[in-house]
């Protein structure tokens, strides 16, 4: 098998006139975790449904671990685990009865099965509500109901569409740290809406729009489409109303290509912008050029790399 | 086909988990009481034909009930996804719920073997005809609950589903009554149809291979269609 765990080749789907997804290319491969980033309605989940072949697509094609959709499902669907976006459990049961259930539908006699369903439960902290049934549990406690159910058979492919949706902060860490982990040994791709959610866990973001991938980069790299970071610095006016020592000061600082005043929105207020020549943070310097030209420094900003702005720009392209 | 009893078994104890088994089993059961011993003394005969096609009729109402949710509720809570992302095929999953079903449909019907031991303590019962009246409940249940399976896979809504499946029952059932006032020609065939004409014989103690050939292939003309319908999502 290639280090190629997931091939997309061309992957289309209509629902009816409706392009959901319109020719989207795309490998991940062994070892990577993928954030699958964009609006809501913008293919993601779509993607996901072909990926564990759910839904077939209109045309194109994919492979799991060398395996095409189209030709064998069922060794596709062996090799992936798979939480859809809503975490639908068979509320009705309990915990390790719902565990037990599925890893024999993934093939494990009994005695096998409790032994994968207690590594995974020890995974994701589960062993507090084993016996409980799943309505009565909390949307923190299902969400890793769900990733305990796609991890019994350690699949070397997880396919997670908004694992963290609806958590609140802590609850989102916990599954975030415990994605972290499981992607250590696995191909995970995992779709979101939540930018920093990206930056933390992802080691390479796909970002959709209107069913088409419009970036295909690590975040770094996405971060570099924002355009150079610019610095904001604001210092002391002096008694004319202005402060040329610090103008000067920071023209003389390396790395920097332009200095402009700008409008200060407070009375006594100077506030200068710095752009860079390269990316190298610049703020300890320019603090040094402050405090050696004597002027009072008020405020020193670093502005840009803005994840949210590129994910702005690529997804909103000719909506205006 | 291992899978198949895996999903029989989780379809079977969900019944159970929950209310919808216990209330179905008491409704049927009750009911069955009212209208069964409202006027057997009258009858001056211990015969358990009068269950036969009491619960007969009941079944018309409850096997929608217990088949509404097989398919719809799974569809419209999303589980049906995670179900058949497993290394499962769809005619698995089809049979899985169709056993589970079944399962339902047994101890009801086992719960009713008081009736005929009742009567047996009454008078001298010929149990030949108990017997052949219970394959024939089992084939005509087996076979609503088919129907049923079907309705549900049609929908993600279970309302829907149990007035499809009710509607589907309620004509094949009603249909012999229909059949004296249609044209002979027409009536000669629909009555092949109907559930009674096959029902009864068996009833009465007679097992004919065409009402078990009857009962059997129309349950496997509705699951095949529950199977496509199933199957049809991945093309849509």
């Amino acid at each position: 098998m290639s280090d190629v765990m997931i091939e997309a080749r061309a992957l289309t789907k209509h629902y009816g006139p409706i392009h959901a997804l319109d020719d989207a290319s795309f490998e991940v491969r062994r070892g990577e975790v993928l954030g699958f980033l964009g609006p809501n309605g913008a293919g993601k989940t779509t993607t996901m449904k072909i990926l564990t072949c759910f839904i077939a697509p209109t045309s194109g094609t994919a492979l799991i671990g060398g395996v095409d959709v189209f030709d064998d499902p069922l060794e596709v669907r062996r090799m992936v685990g798979y939480l859809p976006e809503t975490t639908p459990l068979y509320t009705d049961m309990r915990v390790l009865e719902y565990l037990d259930f599925v890893a024999k539908m993934r093939g494990f006699n009994h005695a096998d099965g409790r032994k994968r369903i207690q590594k995974v439960v020890e995974e994701t902290s589960l062993s507090e509500v084993i016996g409980q049934e799943i309505r009565s549990l909390s949307k923190g406690f299902r969400q890793r109901v769900g990733l305990a159910q796609a991890l019994v058979h350690e699949p070397p492919i997880l396919i997670l569409d908004e694992p963290l949706s609806g958590l609140d902060p802590n609850q989102a860490a916990e599954i975030r740290e415990l994605v972290r982990q499981i992607g250590r040994e696995r191909t995970i791709i995992l779709s979101t809406h939540n930018l920093p959610e990206v930056q933390m866990t992802c080691g390479r973001v796909l970002i959709v729009s209107r069913g088409k991938i419009v970036a295909n980069d690590t975040p770094d790299e996405l971060k570099a489409r924002a355009g150079k970071p610019h610095y904001l610095v604001t210092v002391r006016a002096g008694a004319d109303g202005a402060a040329p020592p610090m103008h000067a000061a920071i023209e003389r600082v390396g790395g920097v290509e332009r200095v402009a005043a700008s409008s200060a929105s407070e009375p006594g207020e100077v506030v200068f912008e710095v752009t860079p020549s390269d990316s190298k943070d610049l703020r300890p310097e320019l603090f040094r050029a402050a405090v050696d030209s004597g002027t009072v420094l008020l405020g020193l900003e670093r502005r840009g790399e803005d994840l949210e702005q590129v994910f702005r720009q690529l997804t909103t392209k000719g909506d205006a | 086909m291992r899978n198949v009893w895996t999903l029989a078994g989780r379809e079977f104890r969900s019944y159970f988990n929950g209310v919808v088994a216990y209330i179905i089993l008491a409704i049927v059961l009750l009911a069955l009481g009212l209208l069964f011993w409202d006027n057997f003394f009258l009858q001056r005969a211990a015969t358990a034909r009068m269950m036969f096609e009491r619960l007969s009729m009941l079944l018309v109402f409850a096997t929608p009930a217990m088949t509404m949710g097989l398919l719809a509720e799974e569809k419209r809570t999303g589980t049906f996804e995670l179900l058949i992302t497993m290394p499962v095929r769809e005619s698995e999953v089809i049979l899985g719920k169709f056993f589970g079903v079944v399962g339902l449909l047994v101890v009801l019907l086992a719960l009713t073997i008081t009736y005929p031991l009742t009567i047996a303590s009454l008078g001298n019962l010929d149990w030949g005809p108990v017997w052949s009246g219970y394959l024939g409940l089992f084939l005509e249940g087996a076979t609503m609950l088919g129907i049923g399976l079907m309705a549900s896979s049609f929908t993600d809504n279970q309302i829907v589903a149990f007035f499809v499946a009710l509607f589907i029952n309620g004509v094949l059932w009603l249909l012999g009554f229909f059949l004296p006032v249609l044209p002979l020609a027409a009536a000669s065939y629909l009555e092949w149809f109907s559930f009674g004409y096959h029902f009864d014989s068996l009833a009465r103690g007679v097992i004919d291979p065409r009402d078990l050939i009857f009962f059997v292939s129309v349950t496997a003309l509705c699951l095949a269609v529950a199977f496509r319908s199933v199957e049809r999502r991945r093309w849509s």
